[in-house]
């Protein structure tokens, strides 16, 4: 712990000192979720054997991809300061739209792809603007759109369709490449892995490459770190908060194509509750609900986390009445470890 | 990144995508064209009604939704001015009912799937002598609440029906998906199963997330290799549990409750082995034209405790 000290010469300034590798990495925000991933994934393998089995780590992947490519859009927006409560439903939204578009006008399902990803986009760039321009609380301003979207999911749909769950598309043109693309498996050594994991990874990936490496990646730690602050040395917090939020709308759109392409239909009231689950799954990664600390690869570990523990409890046939007790103990535990596990760090 | 190259860009997908649109006609699926006008027949002749149809249905269910639509039509037939109203939760729907009675209305549809919650709002429509009948669920408390007759099925006998059919077909280890843990009709419906075939085992999952019905429903045939039948207790949900007994290469057999056109499909396929159909449609129609011969002449059908 004090190794560092007894070299230091008395105008050393504490704050430049070089760290030793151990507190460098307690220090990195995810370090908490990865110690409960491993605990939890060694918990499982050992009473769930089939648990281990490659058929049972895909789909495991997938249900962790399905939360965890939306968590990557709602921990950089968490880094950046800000949360939203709309994911859930904005997902749902997207999907809607892209089908009851293509097929009231029976046009090929691209057309409604792309207007899909023109409206989450929008609805991202909405709940950015109306923020900046009334300096509400994000939690406000996103309940309002969650609010708004699930009135507009049900009733457009039944003022369309005719029915709360949308029309079939699958024999539309268009449907079969776009199902290759949002919902298709790929093949790896017999087992078949869902796109989603795929697109999780890559996303995974540019987020953690933008935040680390990039000058936007050191706009969004400082508007969310202190944004007067930010706005005096230059950065364009404006402009970063909204493009979060636009962010969050290209995830949902991608998660709601998944959801449109795999079951042909969608239920206009679905998707109600997964905001949170979102966020947890940033949380649990390490992400600060204050903003400025976190990491995409956090948010990650966390959906990860989320499901295991999901999978994990039908795979050792527990009894699910306890499942969300279970990931509410998990979220605080997770929590508390990575206060403490910080706060070391911070010390040493 | 200039500002302005962005807004250039979004007026030219402004501009494009109308002209994508015009030219990338689907071959096939999509909205039929509309043939004419409104089908039905004539109108009764009585005077214009309303009734209040409230329900503990969730936004957006599918079940509910063709309940609805008997409403609706049963409404156009007998000049009734329908009104729909539902919330999940007792306590709301209580409140539901009180509205409906300070609003006078002419007769009130009502599910008693939490029959003590709306209990005293009953009472008050009671008092205020407006007619009632019971639909879908709580049979057995109908006639006591204040209802003169009840539209619907007992959930746990049809679970029963499946049960048995299941055992006769020599199905040993079912599971029965539940997509609302709590739900007293769905867990009935499983209670009603489990009860002819003991082996049968329940699943919960969370119906708002269709992937995550899809991947725990793979989970659990993964694990469970003696399963042998799958029950959805949706058609939604069960079209989306064919797709996870195909992920998870088991061999397992489905079954439903509920229909749509699409399962109708896939049990005409024989991918489906059957549906239990609870007619939700005539649940609505029955419960709206029931209240309507009431109102016209104080026609009463059932076990009718007053006149």
């Amino acid at each position: 712990m004090a190794n560092a000290i007894t070299v230091a010469a008395p105008v050393a300034d504490e704050r430049v000192a070089a760290k030793s590798p151990l507190a460098k990495l307690l220090g990195r925000p995810e370090i908490g979720a990865l110690v409960g991933a491993i605990a939890l994934f060694v918990f499982f393998s050992a009473v769930a054997p089939i648990f281990l089995q490659p058929g049972s780590i895909a789909t495991v992947l997938y249900g962790a991809s399905t939360i965890g490519i939306m968590a990557v859009g709602v921990s950089l927006l968490m880094i950046g300061g800000e949360f939203d409560l709309s994911t859930g439903v904005a997902v749902i939204s997207s999907a809607l739209m892209a089908s009851l578009f293509s097929w009231y006008f029976s046009v090929n399902v691209w057309v409604g792809v792309a207007l899909a990803l023109v409206m989450s986009l929008s609805i991202g760039f909405i709940n950015g603007w109306i923020l900046i321009k009334t300096k509400l609380p994000s939690f406000i301003v996103t309940l309002a759109t969650f609010l708004m979207l699930t009135g507009l999911n049900l009733g457009l749909t039944r003022a369309i369709g005719g029915s709360v769950s949308t029309p079939s598309i699958s024999t539309m043109d268009g449907f079969e490449s776009a199902k290759a693309v949002f919902a298709s498996s790929v093949n790896i050594g017999g087992v078949d892995v869902r796109i989603t994991v795929f697109i999780w990874i890559a996303l995974v990936a540019v987020a953690s490459w933008t935040l680390l490496r990039t000058r936007v990646g050191n706009w969004i730690f400082a508007s969310g770190g202190d944004a007067y602050a930010a706005r005096a040395v230059g950065v364009p917090v404006v402009k970063t908060k909204i493009g979060l939020f636009m962010g969050v709308g290209f995830c949902a759109w991608l998660l709601g194509m998944h959801n449109l392409f795999a079951f042909s239909t969608v239920q206009s009231g679905e998707g109600i509750g997964n905001e949170f689950l979102y966020i947890i799954a940033a949380v649990i990664g390490g992400c600060l609900l204050t903003g400025g600390y976190g990491s995409a690869i956090g948010g990650a570990i966390g959906a990860f986390i989320f499901g295991m523990a999901n999978k994990g409890i039908v795979y050792a046939e527990w009894n699910p009445d306890w499942f969300k007790f279970f990931l509410g103990l998990m979220l605080l535990l997770a929590t508390i470890v990575n206060l403490v596990v910080k706060r070391r760090a911070e010390q040493s | 990144m200039s500002h302005k190259l962005s807004w250039r860009k979004l007026a030219a997908a402004g501009v494009l995508v109308p002209a994508l649109v015009l030219t990338a006609c689907s071959s096939s699926g999509g909205r039929e064209p509309e043939t004419g006008g409104e089908g039905g027949g004539e109108v009764a002749g009585t005077d214009r009604i309303t009734i209040a149809l409230i329900t503990h249905a969730a936004p957006g269910d599918t079940f509910w939704d063709i309940v609805r639509k008997g409403a609706e039509e049963a409404s156009q037939k007998d000049n009734v001015e329908l009104q729909y109203l539902s919330d999940p939760e007792g306590g709301r729907q209580a409140q539901l009912i009180e509205q409906a009675v300070q609003q006078g209305v002419d007769g009130i549809a009502v599910t008693l799937a939490k029959p003590d919650a709306v209990a005293s709002a009953l009472e008050q429509a009671q008092a205020a002598g407006i007619p009632v009948v019971s639909l879908n669920a709580g049979e057995d408390r109908s006639a006591e609440l204040g209802a003169f007759t009840h539209f619907g099925s007992n959930e746990r006998l049809a679970g029963e029906a499946v049960g048995q059919r299941l055992a006769a077909d020599g199905y040993t280890h079912p599971v029965c998906v539940i997509q609302e843990q709590g739900h007293v009709g769905l867990e009935n419906r499983c209670a009603g199963v489990q009860a002819q075939v003991p082996g049968t085992e329940i699943l919960y999952v969370t119906g708002t997330d269709m992937t995550q019905v899809e991947s725990t429903v793979t989970a659990k045939l993964q694990t469970t290799e003696a399963a042998d039948v799958v029950i959805g207790l949706g058609a939604p949900y069960t079209l989306t549990i064919l797709n996870a007994v195909g992920t998870s290469g088991s061999d397992a057999k489905v079954a439903s409750f509920d229909l749509n056109a699409e399962l109708a499909e896939r049990i005409v396929n024989g991918e489906v082995i059957f549906t239990v159909d609870q007619q939700p449609w005539m649940q609505g129609y029955g419960a709206v034209d029931a209240l309507w011969q009431h109102t016209r002449g104080g026609f009463q059908i059932g076990e009718g405790s007053r006149s």
